[in-house]
């Protein structure tokens, strides 16, 4: 731990703070008249937030603190991290639930589409009902209209019109910083890593946290001069010919990085964050050349996620991960109650090992800091076992 | 005098302390149980250890640490974790060994072993103590029993097991007390528990199938009716050896030895 802290960028710094002093410049925002719009997944279609004047903001909860919240309304046996967001909810504890003036969420699990029936008796929330399926023309017309009616009632609710100009100048907006991602992400194909996946998820989790995104690329351009210096120099923030791992699976935001952390404590260099609260949002960009809202609608629902059925792209992704990160293993967190990420991990699992013969740890966890001991147990045993291999 | 090559392994388990003392030819066993303090209890093991040999510490070359209290001893030269360990000890008890199954006071594991007994794949159970050690303490606790009796209670094939359904440890127990309360048989529970265990940790290991040499470990191995209870579920010969208990300290002294 010591040697990451010591050894982590110094243009960090602005990312260390983002987070904490997002509550106090979401205030400011409303106090110019903004318009601010929580939503809950990366299938929140954020170019209509931007192009409506919005400012999006992600509710995704990564606390353990409100889940005995959560609780006294939610069946214990729930995911934690609907428990925390909705404990969060009804506490109004969260400044940036409280301060949303609508709240957008997705049918991205049964869970959450029936806490979503709890919260839009206390909160104005759009909900957003995903189709089963991202492959067949009859589900991507339905999206498409879903993302119509997203567009319809943000007109309606706040009193504008989105244009396509609007819309256009969103979608680059947005792929600017898609691309961005991109770059920084890029960087962990180095070996040592010049930065550590604590501080890409840092970084990534801090994006929903600016409101400024012109200033938020500035920061993440100082980050990268730095990072090249260190490439230069052979900086790493973990050791050369470190064990490189992909982490997979659920959201692990920041304060749910539990197992990145035991990943890194233990000598690993973690070389890529796949999952939504990591790169999966940013690594497909919307078509320029299409007419923006079937473009916007298609980038969307082409989203890996484990709530589609079947979800080869995130599969083939994967595949093509570890040979673009030399990854030697992949570890896949699911978060006790989430089904489809659960069954999923035993597809991944015999996916990844006929086709590219890399281990797949599979870890189930919650919110809690009560199986740390086992999860480092495990994740020791795994790095010795490639140690071996 | 003749300078003897000496090492030890420790494994610093949740409810036990193994020691295995190795000098290249001979081995001794020792353990006991964990109590609140793994370290003192270890000092005090290593000691005793260290008399029987007519040794010194500074004669021990090497001392390898597993298991969980591994964090907390200060006087080890390496720590491996018990997957290893074990993977390591099982082939050495059974050379050949193509899957092990660990059973210990907190954890049930599933390690499959290749060359050498070296790691291939393993899984291993969540946070819940179904399937380990701790579920047969408290069951035995709710039974009046001790779990050391539980194995030789069970009876043998005339006893029909009655159905345990819960898997949750909390449950489970609630259920047993049900079952205690409406007459049922003790000797019949107790087999329904040890058919629990199997099943659980049976599914667990689901994914390593094949039907090469298996070696029952860890503490639980010790119980005979949880041994053949395993070879009705996984329908495949389960061993194990007088030395079960002690195949994660038998490893961790083998990777000493080899670092020594």
């Amino acid at each position: 731990m010591s040697r990451i802290a010591e050894e982590r960028p110094f243009s960090m710094a602005f990312f260390d703070v983002a987070i904490p002093r997002a509550a106090g410049t979401i205030e400011e925002a409303k106090s110019q008249g903004k318009k601010v719009v929580g939503h809950y997944c990366v299938f929140a279609p954020q170019e209509l937030i931007v192009a409506a004047g919005g400012v999006p903001v992600a509710l995704c909860a990564t606390k353990e603190e409100p889940i005995a919240d959560g609780e006294k309304v939610l069946p214990r046996n729930f995911c934690p991290l609907i428990k925390s967001s909705y404990g969060f909810a009804i506490t109004d504890k969260c400044p940036f639930f409280l301060h949303s003036d609508l709240v957008l969420g997705e049918t991205t699990c049964d869970g959450k589409k029936k806490m979503f029936e709890l919260m839009g008796k206390f909160k104005p929330l759009m909900v957003m009902n995903l189709p089963p399926s991202n492959k067949d023309e009859a589900s991507q017309t339905y999206w498409l209209s879903e993302v119509a009616r997203l567009k319809a009632y943000l007109e309606d609710y706040f009193q504008v019109t989105i244009t396509e100009e609007a819309m256009a100048a969103a979608i680059e907006e947005l792929n600017q910083e898609r691309r961005l991602m991109q770059r920084l992400a890029g960087y962990l194909k180095h070996d040592p890593v010049p930065f550590s996946g604590q501080d890409l998820l840092k970084v990534l989790w801090s994006r929903n946290f600016v409101f400024d995104r012109a200033a938020f690329a500035e920061q993440v351009e100082e980050l990268m001069k730095e990072l090249d210096e260190r490439v230069a120099e052979g900086v790493g923030a973990t050791a050369k010919g470190a064990k490189r791992i992909i982490v997979t699976g659920v959201p692990t935001g920041v304060g749910t990085e539990k197992v990145i952390r035991i990943l890194e404590e233990s000598g690993a260099a973690v070389v890529f964050l796949e999952n939504c609260a990591g790169m999966k949002q940013f690594i497909r960009l919307v078509d320029e050349t299409k007419t923006p809202l079937e473009a916007i609608a298609e980038k969307y629902l082409a989203t890996p996620c484990s709530c589609m059925s079947p979800n080869p792209d995130r599969m083939e992704l994967l595949a093509r991960l570890v040979d673009e990160f030399k990854a030697d293993g992949v570890v896949d967190i699911t978060w006790q109650g989430c089904h489809t990420y659960n069954v999923e991990a035993r597809v991944l699992r015999d996916y990844l090992k006929e086709h590219r013969g890399t281990p797949v740890l599979h870890i189930e966890t919650d919110y809690s800091e009560g199986d740390s001991q086992q999860i480092k147990t495990r994740v020791q045993a795994f790095l010795e076992m490639l140690e071996d291999m | 005098m003749i300078l003897r090559n000496i090492v030890a392994g420790i494994d610093a388990g949740s409810t036990a302390v193994k020691l295995v003392i190795f000098d290249g030819q001979q081995m001794g066993f020792w353990q006991q149980p964990t109590g609140w303090s793994p370290a003192e209890v270890t000092h005090q093991m290593l000691d005793q250890a260290l008399r029987e040999w007519t040794i010194s510490r500074g004669d021990l070359r090497h001392i390898c640490g597993t298991g969980y209290g591994r964090v907390n001893l200060p006087f080890l030269n390496t720590t491996v974790t018990e997957i290893a360990c074990h993977s390591r000890g099982a082939a050495y008890l059974r050379p050949g060994v193509e899957l092990v199954i660990d059973i210990g006071g907190q954890d049930a594991k599933g390690i499959q072993v290749g060359p050498k007994g070296r790691v291939l794949d393993f899984v291993m159970n969540d946070k819940c103590a179904a399937g380990t050690g701790r579920f047969l303490s408290v069951m035995a606790h709710a039974l009046g029993l001790d779990v050391s009796e539980l194995g030789a209670y069970a009876g043998g094939e005339e006893v029909s097991p009655q159905p345990i359904n819960a898997m949750c440890t909390v449950f489970a127990e609630s259920e047993v007390i049900g079952l205690i309360n409406r007459g049922v048989d003790r000797k019949a529970i107790v087999a329904g528990l040890h058919h629990s265990v199997a099943r659980r940790v049976a599914a667990m290991i689901a994914r390593f199938d094949g039907d090469g040499p298996l070696l029952f470990t860890g503490g639980v191995s010790r119980n005979e009716a949880i041994r053949v209870a395993l070879e009705k579920e996984l329908k495949r010969p389960v061993e194990v050896n007088e030395h079960s208990p002690y195949a994660g300290a038998l490893g961790a002294a083998l990777i000493a030895w080899e670092k020594a």
